[in-house]
C-alpha cells in the first residue's frame, strides 16, 4: 500500500479547493505562487514515483493504493502506475507545473486568474486520476472529472468570439463519447462480474463472450475515439483548440487527448482482446485516414492554432495505427508518440499562444511572416518545434512515427497484412504532407520580410525570461527523448511485453 | 366463535398513524392558535415527521404484517412492512421533512392559510407512507389517491394567485382520469384472478390457463394510474404547468415525495403482484422510459424559466428511473431478479430525492429575490449568494451525473449497469444520448451562476409595495424596465418580449429585492440537503448497500 498516488491526486485537490475558496485582493498574486506550489508539489511526487519505479520490473503494478469504497458495486479505490501509465503522469505533472509557472506572468485577457488556476489543478486531478486509476468506475469518474473543468476554461477565458460554441460542442461531445465508454466498461464487468483492471488484463477476455467482446469493444472504440480523436469523431477537436486559452490548448493537446488512447491501450486492447482483433483493421483504416486528413487539412489553413490543432488529429492517427497493428513494436511505439506529441504539441500551443498575445492574431495572413526578424527566439523556437513535429530523426516525434510504421509493416498474427501495408505507405505519405504543411507553416510565418505594421520592438518583445522557464524543459526533454529513445523504451516495454504475452 | 376483526399491529403501522394523528393535531391547534404563534404549527408538522422518522427505526429487519385476512388465507395482508418497504418510507418521510423546512418561509410570506397547509400536506404524507407498504390492489389504489387529492388543494392554496387554480384544475382532472382508468384495469384483474392482494394476484396469474388478453389489459391499463404519478409520458402533461403555478415547496413535494409514492405503487404492483406477467409490462415500461427521457430532455432544451426546467428534468428523472424495471423482463437476464430491478430503481430514487430537494431549496431561496425565477435571474449567484451557488451547481452536477456530483454519477452507472445487464442494451444507448442532451441545459444554467456580473440592477420602484398583486405583464415589464441591457442578450428588448411572453410561466409574485438573509427553513433544507449530497459523494456505500443489504421478496 503506498500513499504516493493518494497524494498525487490530493495536493492538487487541496490546492484547487484553497484557490477556490480563498477571497480578497491581497490574493491575485499569493493565488499564481499557491498553484505553481501545488503543481510543483505534484511533479515532484511524479518524480518521485518514476525515480522509486522498479524499472526491472516495470510490467508490474507499483506503489498500489487499494481500497473499498462502494463495495455493493465492485467499485474499489485502487491506484497504481507501471511501465504504460508513467510516462505519462509524469508527462501531466510535468505540462501542469509549465502551465502553472507561465500563468504567474502571462494571463488570458478575461482576468480572473484564481478561478483559472482553481479549474487547471481541478483538471490536474483528473487528468492524473485517469492515468492512475486501477478500477474501470474510478477510472471512468477520473475520465469525467476534466470535462468540467475544461469546458469553464474554454468558455470563460477563450477567445471572445468563438468559446461559447467551442466549449459546448467540447462538453456534450466528449460526454457523448464518454457515456457509450461506459456501456463498453459495464458490458465488461456484466461478464466477469469484476471491476479491477489489473485482473481483468490478466484474464485478457477469459469469461467474455465472443459477441460481447466485439460489442464491448466497439463502445470502447467510440467512446476513446471521440477523446482520442479518430477521425471522423474528431470534429470538437479545432474548434476546441482554437477557442480555448494557451494552457488550456497545451493541457488539452498535450494530456486529455492522451487520455483516450492510454484507454485503448490500458482497457480496450487488454481486456477484450476479441474485439480488439474484430477492429483492429477498421481502427487502422481510419488511423490513416486521419493522418491524411489532417495533413491535408493543414495545407490550406490560415489560422496558426487550427493548424496546430488538425495536426494533433494527424499525429493521434500514428498513435491509433501504432495500437492498430496490435504488436508489442506497434503499441511502444503509440506510446511513445504520446509522450512525444504531448511534449511537442504542447510546446507548439505555448509558442502559438506566445504569438497570438504579441500580435493580437493567429492568423497567418495578419502575421505576414518574418518573425525571425522581429523575435529570432521565438521564431527559432517555433522551428525547433515545428521540426520535431514532422519527425526529424534526433528528435522526440521521429520514434513514435518510426515505430508505429514499423509494427504496421508486420502486424499481428491475424490481421490482414496486405491491409497493414498499404495503411504502412499511406501513413508514410502522411508523413510526407506532414513535413510539407508545416514547412510551409515556417515559411509563411518566420521567414520573410517583417511587414510594416509590426515595426514597434517595444509592443513585441522576444522570449522573456518566464517564457523561457516554462518552455525549456520541454525542449530539453524533446531532445533527450530523441537522441535517447531507450528512456521511454525501456519503462514501456516491459509492460506491453507483458501485455501481449497474455495473448500468447 | 371466529373473530372477524382484523389484528392490527400498531408498531407496523407507526409510522403512518404517527403523521396522520399529527395532521389532526395541527389542523384542530390552528383553531385555538392567535395568527402570531402559527408558526407553532410548522414546529408541530416538523416534529411529528420526525417522530414518524424514529419510529422506523425499531422496524428494521424485523419484517411484519398486518391486517391479514382470516385463515386459510392469513399470509394476504394489506399492510407489510419489510425492508423495502422502510427504505421507500424513509424516502417519503425524509423528502416531507426537507419540504416541511422549505414550507414554513413560504407560508408566513405568501399568507397562505398555516392550519389547513399542514394538514394537506400531512395528510398527503400519510398516504405516501401507507403506499409504501400496501399488499393489496384496493390499499394502494386508496393511498394513491390519499397522496394525491390533498396535493391538489395544496397546488392552489395560494388564492391569491391567479394561475394555481389553473393548474391545480389540470392535476386534478387528468389524475382523477388516470385513476378511473387504473380501477378499470384493477377489476379486470380482480375479475379474473379472484384475489385483490398483490400475492394472491401472483399466484393466480402463473396459471396458464387464465384468458392472456384480459390479464394483459388488465395490467396494462392498471399501470396508468402509477404512470401518471409518476409523470410518465404521455402522461406528463400536467406536470410543468403544476409544478409552476404551486407554491416552489408544494411542487418540490410533488417532485420527490409524490413522485416516490407513484413508483412505490408501481414497483410493488409490477414487483410483487404481476411479476409472472414481465413479458408485458417489462416492454410497455421499456417503451415508457425511453420515450419519457427523450420528450422530457428534448422539451427541457427550451425552457428558461427555473421551475419549469426542473418539472421536465424530474419528467426524464422518472424515465432514467424506470429504466431498471424495464430491464427486468428480457429474456438474457437470468441473474437479474426483478427484486433486484426494484432496488436500483429505489437507489435511484433515494439518490434524486436528495438531489432535486436540494435544487428546488435553492430555487426557492432565489425565488425571494427574483420572483420571476427565469434562468438569467440566476446570473453571478456565486458573487451574491455563495452558498446557494455552490448547493446549485453541486446540485446541478449530480443531477446530470458529472463530478463533483458523484453520487448522480454513481445512480446513473447503477442505472446503466442494470439495463446492460438486463439485455436492453438499446435502452442504455437512449439513456446514454439523453444524458448528454440533458447536460445541455444543467449546463446553460450552471454558466449562469458563474456568469460575471452584468451592471448593477436597480431594485424594483418603491411605488410598488410589497406583496401587493400587480397583473403579469406590468410586473414583467417593471422588472425588465428597472433592468439594463444584459450584453449576451440582443438587448433589453428581447427581455421583455421574453418576460410578457412567458406571462404563463412567468408568474407575477411580487417585486424584486434586494438580496437579503435567508430564513432558517430554506437554510436548513439547503444545508441539510447539500451536506447529504456531498457525504454521500464521498462515502457513496451509504445508499448503494441498499442494493444489497435489502431483499426485495414481499
Amino acid at each position: 500500500m503506498s500513499a504516493l498516488p493518494m497524494l498525487l491526486l490530493a495536493i492538487p485537490l487541496v490546492g484547487s479547493g484553497a484557490l477556490f475558496i480563498a477571497r480578497g485582493p491581497a490574493g491575485e498574486r499569493a493565488a499564481r505562487r499557491l498553484a505553481v506550489i501545488a503543481s510543483g508539489a505534484t511533479l515532484a511526487i511524479a518524480v518521485l514515483m518514476a525515480a522509486g519505479f522498479d524499472y526491472g520490473t516495470a510490467a508490474r503494478t507499483q506503489f498500489e493504493l487499494n481500497a473499498a469504497w462502494a463495495p455493493s458495486v465492485g467499485l474499489r479505490f485502487h491506484l497504481g502506475v507501471d511501465g504504460i501509465s508513467l510516462p505519462l503522469v509524469v508527462l501531466t505533472g510535468l505540462l501542469s507545473f509549465l502551465c502553472a509557472l507561465y500563468s504567474v506572468k502571462i494571463v488570458p485577457a478575461a482576468g480572473r486568474v484564481r478561478a483559472m488556476l482553481a479549474l487547471l489543478l481541478l483538471l490536474e486531478v483528473g487528468m492524473l486520476g485517469s492515468f492512475v486509476a486501477l478500477d474501470l468506475v474510478l477510472f471512468f469518474v477520473f475520465f469525467e472529472t476534466v470535462l468540467v473543468p475544461m469546458y469553464f476554461l474554454i468558455a470563460d477565458w477563450g477567445d471572445p468570439e468563438t468559446r461559447r460554441a467551442a466549449a459546448y460542442k467540447f462538453i456534450l461531445y466528449t460526454l457523448l463519447g464518454s457515456a457509450i465508454m461506459l456501456l463498453g466498461l459495464l458490458i465488461i464487468y456484466v461478464q466477469t462480474g469484476t471491476l479491477d483492471m489489473v485482473a481483468l488484463a490478466a484474464a485478457g477476455g477469459d469469461g467474455i463472450s465472443h459477441g460481447a467482446q466485439v460489442l464491448a469493444f466497439l463502445a470502447l472504440l467510440i467512446g476513446f475515439g471521440v477523446k482520442a480523436p479518430m477521425w471522423p469523431l474528431h470534429t470538437w477537436l479545432p474548434d476546441a483548440h482554437t477557442a480555448a486559452p494557451t494552457i488550456g490548448s497545451v493541457l488539452l493537446a498535450g494530456v486529455l487527448l492522451k487520455m483516450g488512447t492510454y484507454g485503448l491501450v490500458r482497457i480496450a486492447v487488454p481486456m477484450v482482446p476479441e474485439g480488439a482483433h474484430e477492429f483492429a483493421p477498421l481502427l487502422g483504416a481510419l488511423a490513416v485516414v486521419g493522418i491524411l486528413y489532417g495533413s491535408l487539412i493543414c495545407l490550406v489553413q490560415r489560422d496558426l492554432k487550427r493548424l496546430i490543432a488538425y495536426s494533433s488529429v494527424g499525429h493521434m492517427g500514428f498513435v491509433l495505427l501504432g495500437i492498430a497493428t496490435l504488436t508489442p513494436v506497434g503499441v511502444n511505439g503509440a506510446l511513445f508518440a504520446n509522450i512525444g506529441h504531448g511534449l511537442i504539441t504542447g510546446l507548439l500551443f505555448f509558442l502559438a499562444g506566445a504569438i497570438k498575445d504579441r500580435h493580437h492574431s493567429a492568423d497567418m495572413t495578419v502575421l505576414g511572416g518574418g518573425l525571425y526578424q522581429r523575435t529570432p527566439r521565438l521564431g527559432a523556437l517555433l522551428a525547433f518545434a515545428a521540426v520535431a513535429s514532422l519527425g526529424l530523426p534526433g528528435l522526440a516525434g521521429f520514434w513514435g512515427e518510426l515505430l508505429a510504421l514499423f509494427g504496421s509493416f508486420d502486424p499481428a498474427g491475424e490481421l490482414s497484412r496486405s491491409l497493414f501495408l498499404v495503411l504502412m505507405v499511406l501513413a508514410g505519405l502522411g508523413t510526407l504532407l506532414t513535413a510539407a504543411y508545416l514547412l510551409v507553416m515556417l515559411r509563411r510565418v518566420a521567414m520573410g520580410v517583417s511587414p510594416p505594421r509590426w515595426r514597434d520592438p517595444v509592443l513585441l518583445g522576444d522570449v522573456s525570461a518566464i517564457e523561457w522557464a516554462s518552455w525549456t524543459p520541454l525542449v530539453v526533454l524533446i531532445v533527450a527523448a530523441g537522441l535517447w529513445p531507450r528512456l521511454l523504451l525501456d519503462v514501456t516495454d516491459p509492460a506491453v511485453q507483458a501485455l501481449f504475452g497474455v495473448f500468447g | 366463535m371466529r373473530s372477524v376483526v382484523q389484528s392490527i399491529d400498531y408498531a407496523a403501522i407507526a409510522p403512518a398513524v404517527i403523521v396522520a394523528l399529527t395532521a389532526f393535531v395541527v389542523l384542530v391547534a390552528d383553531l385555538f392558535l392567535p395568527p402570531a404563534r402559527k408558526h407553532l404549527l410548522g414546529w408541530l408538522a416538523g416534529l411529528g415527521v420526525a417522530a414518524a422518522l424514529v419510529s422506523l427505526l425499531p422496524l428494521w429487519d424485523s419484517p411484519r404484517r398486518t391486517f391479514c385476512l382470516p385463515a386459510p388465507n392469513a399470509e394476504l395482508c394489506s399492510y407489510e412492512v419489510t425492508n423495502l418497504t422502510l427504505i421507500l418510507q424513509l424516502l417519503v418521510l425524509g423528502g416531507a421533512f426537507v419540504v416541511v423546512l422549505m414550507s414554513v418561509p413560504t407560508i408566513d410570506e405568501r399568507r397562505l392559510p398555516a392550519g389547513e397547509y399542514w394538514f394537506l400536506l400531512l395528510c398527503s404524507v400519510t398516504g405516501a407512507v401507507t403506499i409504501a407498504a400496501g399488499r393489496d390492489l384496493i390499499t394502494l389504489v386508496v393511498a394513491l389517491e390519499l397522496v394525491s387529492l390533498p396535493a391538489f388543494a395544496l397546488v392552489a392554496i395560494d388564492r391569491s394567485d391567479r394561475w394555481a387554480s389553473e393548474g391545480a384544475m389540470k392535476f386534478f382532472l387528468t389524475s382523477v382520469v388516470s385513476v378511473a382508468v387504473t380501477l378499470y384495469g384493477i377489476s379486470l384483474i380482480y375479475g379474473v384472478t379472484g384475489s385483490v392482494h398483490l400475492a394472491g394476484v401472483s399466484e393466480a396469474l402463473t396459471d396458464a390457463s387464465l384468458q392472456p388478453t384480459v390479464v394483459s389489459l388488465g395490467v396494462v391499463l392498471t399501470l396508468v394510474g402509477f404512470a401518471f404519478k409518476v409523470a410518465a409520458v404521455p402522461f406528463h402533461g400536467w406536470l410543468p404547468d403544476t409544478y409552476v403555478a404551486a407554491p416552489i415547496p408544494v411542487a418540490a413535494y410533488l417532485s420527490v415525495v409524490s413522485k416516490a409514492a407513484g413508483f412505490a405503487g408501481l414497483l410493488l404492483i409490477v414487483g410483487l403482484g404481476f411479476a409472472p406477467y414481465v413479458n408485458i409490462w417489462g416492454p410497455v415500461l421499456a417503451v415508457f422510459a425511453a420515450l419519457t427521457m427523450t420528450v422530457a430532455n428534448l422539451v427541457a432544451l427550451r425552457q428558461r424559466h427555473a421551475v419549469r426546467l426542473l418539472a421536465w428534468s424530474s419528467i426524464a428523472h422518472s424515465g432514467y428511473a424506470m429504466v431498471p424495471l424495464a430491464a427486468a423482463f428480457a429474456p438474457g437476464s437470468a441473474e437479474l431478479a426483478i427484486g433486484d430491478a426494484l432496488l436500483v430503481t429505489v437507489t435511484y430514487l433515494l439518490v434524486y430525492g436528495v438531489m432535486n430537494l436540494g435544487a428546488f431549496a435553492v430555487v426557492a431561496v432565489v425565488a425571494r429575490d427574483r420572483p420571476a425565477n427565469r434562468l438569467v435571474d440566476y446570473r453571478g449567484l456565486i458573487r451574491t449568494r455563495p452558498w446557494a451557488g455552490v448547493a446549485l451547481a453541486f446540485f446541478l452536477a449530480c443531477l446530470a451525473g458529472l463530478p463533483p456530483g458523484l453520487i448522480g454519477l454513481f445512480a446513473k452507472v447503477v442505472v446503466f449497469g442494470s439495463a446492460v445487464d438486463g439485455g436492453v442494451g438499446w435502452l442504455a444507448v437512449v439513456m446514454a444520448i439523453n444524458t448528454v442532451i440533458a447536460l445541455y441545459y444543467y449546463l446553460v444554467w450552471a454558466a449562469q451562476i458563474f456568469a460575471p456580473a452584468p451592471a448593477p440592477e436597480v431594485a424594483a420602484p418603491a411605488a410598488v409595495p410589497a406583496g401587493a398583486t400587480v397583473d403579469a405583464p406590468a410586473a414583467a415589464s417593471a422588472i425588465a424596465g428597472t433592468q439594463p441591457a444584459h450584453t449576451d442578450t440582443a438587448g433589453g428588448a428581447s427581455l421583455d418580449r421574453e418576460s410578457v411572453a412567458d406571462a404563463g410561466s412567468v408568474v407575477d409574485r411580487g417585486p424584486v429585492r434586494a438580496a437579503g438573509a435567508v430564513p432558517v427553513g430554506l437554510g436548513l433544507a439547503v444545508g441539510l440537503t447539500l451536506l447529504a449530497g456531498v457525504i454521500l459523494s464521498v462515502l457513496p456505500q451509504i445508499v448503494l448497500q441498499v442494493l444489497v443489504n435489502v431483499t426485495a421478496g414481499g
